[in-house]
């Protein structure tokens, strides 16, 4: 079951570098301030900081007391003199001055400063210069832009991108990705190639571009070959279908956050949740990690079996013999026991869970909408869905497949769905609804009209002065999915009628159950196996182009000399990506002889990108 | 991490600090930084000097960039007039060494936007006629970082009356969504909505008023406060809607004073009974019917809290009644009202049941109620297709439906079969024996 690596599979890069340096960047910020301080940290950059730091690492540096921001007054009892040192990401910086005017008006005088991570907006000093705070608040930046999740996982911890970016259109993290990219390209670069699709790739391409002829180039051995961006709504199919390898599912259920789950009781079999760290490190995972679920059950009571004869190994053994196994092995296998019953825990209660939801017919739907099969018996299926009130994200999830899949739902549809939706879950989702279909997520499809009558359309506008409906017909007409035309392109969709043995996976689309090849890992495979988009042009046009291939900074003796650096890929997901691509990517670099690095603003999953759409919190 | 935690709060009220005044070290460390910086702005100051002459050199050869790329006196006028440090000046002297500091906002459009994106000192005063403004705004935009298109917005924002900043936007797509971010991240509701009719963007703008009802907590101004919004440009499809939003939680109000109160004085026994969990304000219309067939079934269409009132008011379907109101009755066990549901009469008096959803998803509801044999075997009777009917029957143990079933499909063969499944001796395996023996059917097998 766990795949054998090629044996000339390259060795990746050594990460934990990147933690380093922005360890070492905090406690210089925290040296800035010398004496006691107390650190509050917003909540969102909790986990990340726990990553990098821990608590024996902050008090060495004089950290008193460590508090959450919780937007409201402080409550501390140390005396005025204590300043307070506030650690923030910047999703929630415009409720900071309601923090410090609320200890004015308690007659407290604190001093404080503020570090923004990964950066400082020009939009924060302006707003604390104009609360009059500015000077009582100073403020400074903690470029933590890169967190290694896993030997080939690195996350900017930057939820938050695709509603900024893909929704509000706000372009504030670009430069934060051009600079990840750079940080990477001065420690493991030169890079030799760079290939990228969407808007956002190509200009933080340009970002990092620019960033590199800025600073000073040093001559060194690179550990990264390519480098391939994507934008996140080149595919937006692949990241709303529901997951079914193992770690996958681990997120869509139990939320992996930073790396670590916290498992409940029912998984524990005991009365208390833990918090599992789940990597590499642990070795049970690491070999299901990519598996089917379908296959885990059978490996893991293959492995208790194992388990269970190393451990009666014992029964006749000598004394001596005896405390080898206790000093060599025993601790050995303890700790695959309790990984074992973990995962053995998690496992079931998955089954219970989805088994309780009728996880067969969801999937079913799920891949009926991938093929283009059934489409009405789908939409009562979703109807259902909705009308029963069973999870509000899945109901909107299906419905996005739908439209995505379908190039739009059909007015009639649209309209009855998204009135039964609102009756169901609440009127307020207007707003939710309103925010899907300015992303393209969930649209009306334009009746009767094809594309020229559209164009002609748009070109009659540009001469009235409703400049606004023009950008509207433009967007609309840009983020037409084209998802069948690309499925029957680039074979997305495998023949349902063959057999698809989960066991022995023959291409990526075994992390759906060889429903679907998800689109963006198949694009990357293509892209490297051409070596540029020669060939392409049909899908970078249904896909709104903006593709590129460059060859990047190395001159040309270094391209000449194939080292193992060229094998390693460095994979840039701006505006997330999920635990199956990543389980994709795995597996196309075993079949490839390749290494990937993942890059990603964030791990997402359906739930994760739906909730961010969702404005019905004041 | 979190505070709280008794060993950590040891450590730290017992932890010992080097002795020294905050302020000092503080002072100290700022002079150093300041001193810093000030070397590195002379550094750039004497740079830039350089970088001018290039610059004016090109302006002459007409390269569009900058200020200094446009002709004419009047700019020349304006320039003077617009920065008092140069006013002074005419502009063909040259300038003296000791008044390079006044220049230091001397800096193209793109300097500026190079080295805010570097985050070095720079100034935005300068960029006074509409012209500047606008080059250094679309120069921002080529740049690609949010971050500096939104410090150059905040700028106009003050320089700029609204209008006009308005006005200039609209050609502008990028820096537009940018500055509709930022209002609505600093809660500029009033700019916002001003903005978006100025841009004939009624929808937006009546979604973005909407959407502050989630602001209010009390309910009855989060009533008043719909209404209000009843007025606003919806599309009709979304007007209907937020009637309908208005319409919802004018009648939770009632029904929540009036429920509340009966409650309370133990009038009615299925309160008694089965008291209520939560109040019904701001649930959705289903949530509201269902509560409605729970708590107020068989109450006249005229009252508002009936569901035939809820069905009527809200346009439900016939297929949404039904499952919302199976899925009460059924909680209630009240298997009587459950099998009216499904019952319709023809014009001769004949009863039928009917059903606008298969009645092996009926069955399937019933059954995650808890419904006993007795009530879904009449269900699982009523499955037209005959494989999916003993398939279900089988499942909940319905051996009436299956024993009928084969008997009517004269399938003797599985009939002895299904006779081995059930207990020896059982009504049912009595049943079976006895149509065997019946010598009057015909079989098939």
């Amino acid at each position: 079951m766990a795949h054998s690596v090629r044996r000339d599979a390259p060795e990746l890069p050594d990460f934990s570098l990147l933690k380093r340096l922005a360890r070492d960047q905090l406690i210089y910020l925290l040296e800035q301030l010398p004496g006691r301080k107390d650190l509050f940290i917003e909540a969102d950059l909790m986990s990340p900081l726990d990553r990098i730091a821990n608590v024996t690492t902050l008090k060495q540096h004089d950290v008193d007391k460590l508090y959450k921001v919780e937007h409201k007054p402080i409550v501390s009892t140390s005396d005025q003199t204590v300043r307070g040192c506030f650690l923030y990401p910047l999703t929630n910086w415009f409720l900071f001055p309601d923090v410090v005017n609320a200890d004015k008006a308690f007659g407290r005088f604190r001093r404080y400063k503020i570090i923004f991570s990964p950066q400082k907006f020009y939009a924060c000093e302006n707003l604390l210069e104009e609360q009059g705070i500015f000077g009582d608040v100073t403020t400074d930046e903690w470029s933590f832009y890169l967190l290694p999740l896993d030997d080939d996982i690195i996350s900017l911890e930057l939820p938050e991108f695709f509603r900024d970016y893909f929704l509000e259109g706000d372009q504030r993290w670009v430069r934060t990705a051009g600079s990840a990219l750079h940080l990477l390209h001065s420690v493991y670069g030169p890079f030799s190639k760079v290939y990228g699709i969407g808007r956002c790739s190509k200009m933080a391409y340009e970002s990092w571009r620019e960033q590199v002829e800025e600073g000073e180039q040093r001559a060194r051995q690179a550990e990264i070959g390519n480098v391939f961006l994507i934008d996140r709504d080149v595919d937006l199919v692949t990241p709303l279908c529901s997951q079914v390898v193992y770690e996958g599912l681990v997120d869509d259920i139990f939320r992996i956050k930073c790396g670590c789950v916290e498992f409940c009781p029912d998984v524990t079999s005991s009365d208390k949740s833990i918090k599992v760290m789940l990597n590499s490190q642990d070795k049970v995972f690491n070999e299901i990690r990519n598996e089917h679920f379908s296959q885990v059950f059978g490996f893991l009571s293959q492995k208790a079996r194992n388990l269970q004869t190393a451990y009666d190994k014992r029964s006749g053994m000598d004394i001596k013999q005896m405390k080898t196994f206790v000093s060599e092995e025993l601790k050995g296998l303890k700790q695959e026991h309790r990984l074992l019953s973990l995962h053995i825990g998690a496992s079931e209660s998955m089954m219970k869970k989805k088994t309780k939801q009728d996880f067969q017919e969801l999937l079913k739907t799920e891949h009926s909408l991938l093929e283009g099969f059934e489409i009405r018996e789908c939409i009562s299926y979703i109807e259902e869905h909705i009308n029963r009130q069973v999870s509000m994200v899945e109901s909107m999830r299906l419905l996005c497949l739908l439209s995505l899949t379908e190039n739009g739902l059909l007015p009639k549809d649209y309209r009855s769905l998204k009135a039964q939706f609102l009756q169901s879950y609440g009127i307020e989702h207007l707003l939710t609804f309103s925010n899907l279909k300015q992303l393209g997520l969930l649209v009306e499809q334009q009746p009767g009209e094809t594309l020229t009558v559209m164009e002609s359309r748009v070109g009659k506008l540009v001469n009235d002065k409703t400049a606004g409906k023009l950008t509207d017909a433009f967007s609309s007409l840009a983020k037409k999915s084209n998802f069948r035309a690309l499925g029957r392109r680039l074979n997305l969709v495998p023949k349902s009628d063959e057999e698809y043995d989960l066991r022995v996976p023959r291409d990526m689309a075994y992390i759906f159950s060889g429903a679907y090849i998800p689109l963006s890992c198949k694009l990357i495979e293509q892209v490297l196996e051409r070596d540029g988009w020669t060939g392409l042009e049909e899908v970078t046009r249904m896909l709104n182009g903006h593709e590129f291939a460059v060859t990047a900074g190395s001159n040309g003796s270094d391209a000449r000399v194939k080292t193992d650096s060229q094998r390693i890929i460095l994979v840039m997901f701006l505006g997330g990506c999920t635990f199956s691509e990543i389980s994709a990517l795995r597996f196309l670099g075993r079949e490839k002889g390749l290494k990937f690095i993942v890059v990603t603003t964030a791990i997402t999953n359906s739930a994760r990108l739906l909730e961010s759409m969702l404005d019905n919190h004041a | 991490m979190i505070r709280g935690k008794p060993d950590e709060d040891d450590y730290w009220n017992s932890s010992k600090f080097k002795a020294f005044t905050f302020d000092d070290e503080d002072d100290d460390f700022t002079r150093l930084k300041e001193s810093k910086r000030a070397v590195n702005s002379i550094r750039s100051l004497v740079e830039e000097e350089d970088e001018e002459d290039d610059v004016e050199k090109v302006s002459w050869s007409g390269e569009p960039v900058g200020r200094k790329a446009k002709t004419g006196s009047f700019q020349s006028f304006s320039e003077s007039f617009g920065d008092p440090s140069i006013r002074n000046y005419a502009p063909e002297l040259r300038k003296p060494k000791s008044e390079y500091k006044d220049y230091v906002s001397d800096w193209t459009p793109e300097e500026t936007v190079k080295r805010m994106q570097q985050g070095k000192v720079y100034s935005l005063e300068k960029f006074r006629s509409l012209q500047d403004k606008l080059l250094l705004l679309d120069e921002a935009v080529n740049a690609h970082d949010g971050n500096v298109i939104t410090a150059v917005l905040i700028y106009l924002k003050k320089s700029l009356s609204k209008e006009i900043l308005f006005r200039e936007l609209i050609t502008r797509e990028i820096a537009l969504r940018h500055y509709i971010h930022y209002l609505k991240e600093i809660g500029e509701q009033k700019l916002l909505v001003e903005l978006f009719k100025s841009m004939d963007r009624t929808e937006d703008m009546a979604l973005m008023q909407y959407r502050d009802h989630l602001n209010v907590r009390d309910e009855n101004k989060k009533r008043d406060f719909l209404k209000n919004c009843l007025s606003f440009p919806f599309s009709p499809d979304d007007a209907t809607h937020v009637q309908d939003h208005y319409t919802l939680l004018e009648r939770q109000i009632i029904i929540e004073a009036n429920d509340k109160q009966v409650e309370s004085s133990g009038q009615a026994d299925i309160f008694k009974k089965y008291p209520r969990k939560a109040s019904i304000l701001n649930m959705p219309i289903i949530t509201t019917l269902y509560y409605s067939c729970f708590y107020h079934y068989g109450e006249s269409d005229g009252t508002f809290s009936s569901p035939a009132n809820i069905r009527k008011t809200f346009r439900i379907s016939d297929k949404q009644f039904l499952l919302t109101c199976l899925g009460a009755r059924a909680k209630l066990k009240a298997w009587f009202d459950v099998d009216a549901l499904f019952t319709t009469k023809n014009w001769l008096g004949y009863t039928k049941k009917r059903s606008p959803i298969g009645f092996h998803r009926i069955v399937d509801i019933l059954q995650k109620n808890n419904a006993p044999v007795q009530v879904l075997q009449d269900y699982v009777n009523l499955v037209e297709d005959v494989e999916q009917k003993i398939s279900l029957a089988q499942k909940y143990k319905c051996h009436d439906v299956i024993i009928n079933t084969y008997r009517d499909l004269k399938d003797r063969q599985q009939l002895i079969v299904y006779r081995g499944k059930v207990e020896r001796g059982s009504s049912e395996y009595r049943k079976i024996e006895e149509i065997l023996s019946n010598s009057q059917l015909r079989w098939k097998n």
